[in-house]
């Protein structure tokens, strides 16, 4: 009985607010929505780095013709000189931080350059000796680039050594910017969201303040005077948690699975499923924001 | 029923206590008029007893109990043993007759079919059967008042607190309303009543309170109007 009579105050209060309550729905979309966003570009930056980081290598260039670091002063690598280097990977000092390593000789370089750029005409006017061979190298820790980097660049016959997770990290930086960017919106969002709540919550609190006075004075306990309002804020913002689900849900489907994984097929992208893992944390977040909000307008606003 | 033990409301440092060092006793089943010009203490002693406000010094008991020992969860509680009538009836406007008096049965958690039974029965007591279904703007001002009146003691109070129940209301209407208080009185309910009128107070004979400036200056079995009249008016 009481049940159905809270549900029936809410009703009631929902309709009588239907403005407020739609503004409320909408702030916390959005505001909801970008926290998500954020949520959603760390697991894309985590499924990367897991994608990546298996694949990425440090690559041991080695000279050719046209090299003019002071390693190659003997022109292009001779073949002691990459027995030599091999033999450096083989070293007890080297193994304990190289996972796996393999030789990529010119012609298999101008191979993977000419998949890779498989669409241009810059192809036709490369030739297999432009290109450098090289000691493609995983490590068992990424992070100890460091090393390798130091025991073979100043090895004669190597040109450089790059750590190809570098270019990574400057693609991470820039999307950890955007959900930096996207949390900060959302911060400011969700003050909104809080204060509209509070504003909604406090003028339906006067517009039945007939109703709230002879429920005290009837002796109404303060739950069934106060749960209607605060259920009110909360299930507006799950409206919007909600939809701001659904929205995230359509972005992973139709932009990031239609569309990105389809134009960058060698990316590792996050799916729909991922938002299954955000949507009841955004529900979660959105009910106890309003929730809070309401509680702390109605103990200023109506007296018990 | 109720009781009053050296009670002293202060509102306002500044200006004299709304309730002076008051101390005055209400028996179960007791039928009283709180009388006094408007200012001297008759609202601040309703409120008193509905723990709306607290006594600055002294102790208020009702049924027994200390109120200022009544933990906020637990006033709900105290005031459900409490009905209370106003001057202006505050009825809810846009629920029927029937509604307006089912809603305090519903706050409170009452059963549907216990409301069912209920709310004809006491519209019946008020003298509305028949009523239900009207919208409380359609009701006369005595007909509303009613209503008030059958809201209050829905839920079987052993107190019906009443403040100027006649105060917006023709001498004829007022008659019948007191007529709805008696009955209700006859049937053990303590009534307090704080009125201006003094034709209904002369007329009924009962106990008579007299406050003024916040002190009671008469308490008399059986009073009239008397010393206030004219003031009052």
């Amino acid at each position: 009985m009481r049940l159905a009579f809270i549900l029936g105050e809410i009703g009631s209060g929902l309709r009588r607010n239907l403005a407020m309550v739609t503004s409320v729905i909408l702030v916390t979309f959005i505001s909801l929505t970008f926290v998500g966003a954020a949520g959603m570009l760390q697991l894309q930056i985590n499924q990367m780095k897991g994608f990546w980081y298996d694949k990425v290598q440090v690559a041991v260039f080695l000279c050719v013709d046209t090299s003019t670091a002071a390693t190659c002063a003997s022109g292009p690598v001779t073949d002691e000189q990459r027995t030599e280097i091999e033999s450096t990977l083989k070293s007890p000092a080297v193994t304990q931080y190289v996972d796996s390593y393999v030789y990529e000789s010119q012609d298999d370089a101008l191979g993977h350059f000419k998949e890779q750029f498989a669409n241009s005409p810059i192809v036709d006017s490369v030739t297999a000796d432009q290109l450098p061979e090289s000691f493609r190298v995983s490590l068992v820790d990424p992070e100890k680039y460091e090393v390798i980097n130091e025991i073979f660049s100043s090895l004669p016959g190597v040109e450089v050594v790059v750590d190809q997770r570098e270019i990574l990290e400057r693609v991470f930086n820039v999307m950890n910017a955007a959900s930096l960017v996207a949390v900060g919106i959302a911060a400011i969002m969700i003050v909104c969201a809080i204060l509209l709540i509070a504003t909604t919550i406090r003028l339906s609190a006067f517009s039945r303040r007939r109703e709230t006075g002879i429920m005290r004075l009837v002796g109404a306990s303060k739950a069934v005077i106060q749960l209607p309002f605060i259920l009110e804020g909360v299930i507006a913002a799950v409206i919007g948690a909600v939809l701001a689900s659904v929205t995230l849900w359509a972005v992973a489907r139709f932009f990031i699975g239609d569309w990105l994984a389809r134009e960058y097929p060698d990316t590792a992208f996050i799916s729909e499923s991922s938002v299954l893992l955000i949507a009841p944390m955004l529900i979660l977040l959105g009910a106890v924001l309003a929730g809070v909000s309401s509680l702390l307008t109605l103990r200023r606003y109506l007296k018990v | 029923m109720i009781r009053f033990d050296n009670v002293t409301k202060v509102y306002d440092q500044n200006s004299r206590p709304a309730l002076d060092r008051v101390s005055l006793e209400v028996d179960r089943g007791d039928f009283v008029f709180l009388v006094g010009p408007s200012g001297s203490g008759k609202s601040t002693f309703i409120r008193l007893v509905l723990k709306e406000d607290r006594a600055t010094r002294g102790s208020v008991y009702v049924a027994g109990q200390n109120v200022a020992n009544i933990p906020s969860w637990r006033v709900p509680k105290l005031r459900r043993g409490i009905g209370v009538v106003f001057q202006d009836f505050r009825l809810l406007p846009n629920k029927t007759v029937a509604a307006n008096v089912a809603f305090a049965m519903q706050v409170i958690g009452k059963s549907r079919a216990v409301i069912r039974e209920t709310v004809p029965e006491v519209l019946k007591t008020v003298g509305l059967d028949g009523k239900d279904h009207r919208m409380p703007h359609e009701l006369s001002g005595g007909e509303q008042q009613r209503v008030a009146i059958a809201r209050a003691v829905v839920n079987k109070p052993g107190i019906l607190l009443a403040d100027e129940p006649t105060g917006n209301l023709d001498p004829a209407t007022s008659m019948g309303i007191m007529k709805v208080l008696d009955r209700i009185n006859q049937n053990g309910t303590t009534v307090v009543m704080a009125t201006h009128d003094n034709v209904i107070v002369n007329d009924w004979r009962k106990r008579v309170i007299e406050l003024k400036d916040g002190r009671v200056v008469r308490d008399e079995a059986e009073g009239i109007y008397a010393g206030a009249q004219g003031e009052a008016k």
